[in-house]
């Protein structure tokens, strides 16, 4: 955070927070590489925004040490950190014209004129605000305030960016957009962008690695594909989308991976039951699952009646149950929907093995 | 449509009565007085005409703006820093602050003036203090001048200023300073680049106020003043009381009123009432 120009690294080490009794953040680890674009993801209240302010330097944690390039920065205040941020709402001046808000890191770190002129014009360039440079933040539209806001936090190139869920008040469209230039900024600028919202899709698109919060506690970090396909535990696989769950019995170790009993049939699974072992649940997320007439030998599937459609255009949603009872969620193609339904007695639903992970049974 | 009409109705009947009140008090004997100074003592312009030659009441005048607009300028700043404490300080500070702000509206006017005539007199607190340590041998002149009303009317107004500026601290957004803060700008200068400009309405509005409250003083600088800094209001009362020269008593408080209304008007351009307490 303190060599302009460069991207940061950093290292936060059994951070803990407290307000009075309230435990905000508890013992939470977390390295930060060099230039990656890592999304804090969790529900609202799980203490993303207070770990955004302790890596800012405007909350002191009450346990745990920061370091930044090896330093320990812990102890060191906001405004000799200068990590740029954006905050919810932007937080722009609103007494000073959009030149000048994005003008106000440089005029305090005493840059020339010059200086000021050329790298405030860049960056109005860079974000797209050229004719709007006179005019108060008051009025410019949602998107343009969101602009300015990125402007002010890069103009005098932090080390790390962070983001405190700058797209909330966004409507979808404007959304998308501005998570494409973000991802163009980012790879612009090169710098560490620390990016906290509580919508899913959102961080998956975004990162390059994902920390999922909740209740003040660091469940997993990863990058999207690994914290969706192979969650830790139940609350990160239902965060991050929707999901499956059927239970298992007898889950053991076989060749480089699992066997389970699922309503008598033998399920295997590609990852090992290392955790898990006895019962467990099996979990799998619908877009992975297919219904066929039959499942022929040595293939995953377990029979279910489809009970209800909803129609989503491109695909169908079909809800289904198993013979015991497990109920099941699956999106496929519109004519196969149709058909399963239609045929009103039991369907098989099928999915490859390596899509299937195990979760304990009963906690979390 | 219906109940809105009877919600504006209810709300008329509500304030009649003060606005009856009003104009039986103040709009009625008011008029009386405008056509006072056009008629007193002989029908016409002279009593506008005495006040544009007489040298007092334009000295009165003067002094009036003088004293007003140094009080307004002291008041304000004090005013700034005690609520920055009331508003943004710690518990006890705040508890604090709003005891040195309330205490004096339980204090009449006239017991302050002279508390303050105790202090600053030649004999007073102050001036045996200062000649007790040695620090001056002769008393100083701290009362019965304007320094002495424009004490007075300063501690008399400080309460005044801190609603409107409350309101306008109140209603700022914290994030923005830290947003200062996070890109670098140390307190002082998130203080004085960011804070002040971004309470400026509160600023604007706690001015007007006191400098419009100051126009009218009478009590204060009769007292303080010691019929040495006589200022626009202890004017009309001499005008009236003693001279008497009704005529030209009124077309001074005719003036006054027109100035104030101004005043009241170019107020309201720039802050909306709601913002006033
Ligand atoms: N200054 C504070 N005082 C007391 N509680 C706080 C304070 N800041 C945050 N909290 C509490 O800490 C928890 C986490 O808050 P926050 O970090 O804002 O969550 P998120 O950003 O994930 O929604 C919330 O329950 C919130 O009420
Ligand atoms: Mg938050």
């Amino acid at each position: 955070m303190q060599q302009p120009g460069r991207a940061a690294e950093i290292k936060a080490i059994g951070i803990g927070k407290s307000f009075g009794s309230f435990r905000a953040l508890d013992n939470l680890s977390l390295d930060i590489g060099r230039g990656e674009f890592l999304t804090l993801l969790g529900p609202s209240g799980s203490g993303k925004t207070t770990f955004l302010m302790i890596l800012a330097g405007f909350v002191q944690p009450t346990e745990g040490k920061l370091f930044s390039d090896g330093v320990d920065i812990t102890d060191r205040p906001a405004e000799q950190r200068a990590a740029g941020m954006v905050f919810q709402g932007y937080a722009l001046f609103p007494h000073m014209s959009v030149e000048a808000n994005i003008a106000f890191p440089l005029k305090v770190r005493k840059k020339s004129a010059a200086d000021i002129k050329r790298r405030v014009g860049e960056m109005i360039e860079r974000v797209g605000l050229k004719g709007h440079e006179k005019k108060l933040p008051a009025q410019l539209s949602g998107g343009q305030q969101q602009r300015v806001a990125l402007a002010r936090a890069l103009v005098f190139e932090p080390g790390v960016l962070l983001l405190d869920e700058p797209f909330s008040a966004l409507d979808k469209g404007l959304r998308g957009q501005m998570q494409a230039e973000m991802k163009r900024l980012h790879q612009e600028t090169g710098t560490t962008f620390v990016f906290v919202t509580h919508d899913q899709s959102e961080a998956l698109a975004l990162s390059s690695r994902v920390a999922i919060f909740n209740h003040g506690k660091l469940l997993q970090v990863g990058a999207p594909d690994e914290v969706y396909d192979r969650p830790d535990n139940r609350f990160v696989a239902e965060f991050l989308g929707e999901i499956n769950m059927l239970p298992l019995k007898g889950v053991r170790p076989s060749g480089n991976g699992s066997t389970g009993l699922c309503e008598d049939r033998t399920i295997s699974m590609g990852c090992k039951a290392e955790l898990v072992r006895g019962d467990a649940i099996l979990a799998i997320r619908p877009e992975y699952m297919s219904i066929s007439g039959e499942a022929a030998d040595g293939e995953n599937g377990i029979a279910a009646t489809a009970t209800n459609s909803t129609y989503l255009g491109a695909a169908t949603r079909l809800d289904l149950t198993t013979r015991q009872g497990a109920k099941v969620t699956v999106s496929v193609p519109n004519e196969v929907a149709a058909a399963a339904l239609s045929k009103g007695n039991s369907v098989w639903l099928t999915w490859p093995a390596e899509k299937g992970f195990l979760l304990p049974r009963g906690g979390q | 449509m219906r109940s809105y009409l009877s919600d504006r109705m209810g709300a008329a009947l509500l304030m009649a009565p003060l606005l009856l009140f009003l104009v039986v008090a103040y709009a009625w004997p008011f008029l009386g007085v405008v056509k006072w100074s056009f008629t007193l003592p002989t029908p016409g312009l002279g009593q506008y005409e005495a006040l544009l030659t007489d040298d007092l009441v334009q000295s009165v005048f003067i002094r009036t703006l003088r004293i007003a607009a140094v009080v307004t300028v002291v008041s304000v700043a004090a005013a700034y820093a005690i609520t920055v404490v009331w508003v943004r300080g710690t518990p006890a500070q705040r508890l604090i602050a709003e005891f040195c702000i309330l205490v004096p509206f339980w204090i009449s006017v006239l017991t302050r003036a002279f508390g303050w005539v105790a202090l600053l007199s030649n004999r007073g607190l102050i001036n045996t203090w200062l000649q007790a340590i040695g620090f001056t041998s002769e008393p100083l002149a701290l009362v019965r001048n304007e320094f002495g009303v424009i004490v007075g009317m300063t501690h008399f107004l400080i309460p005044f200023a801190v609603f409107p500026l409350a309101s306008a601290m109140r209603s700022l957004d914290d994030r923005v300073l830290l947003a200062a803060r996070g890109l670098g700008s140390s307190r002082m200068r998130t203080f004085w680049t960011v804070f002040v400009p971004m309470t400026r309405s509160g600023i604007i509005g706690a001015a007007m106020i006191v400098f419009v409250f100051s126009l009218g003083f009478f009590v204060t600088p009769a007292i303080l003043g010691g019929g040495r800094s006589v200022m626009i209001a202890e004017l009309i009362y001499l005008r009236i009381f003693q001279s008497p020269d009704w005529g030209l008593g009124a077309a001074i408080s005719v003036v006054l009123v027109l100035f104030v209304g101004a005043l009241m008007a170019l107020l309201f351009r720039y802050v909306r009432p709601k913002q006033l307490i």
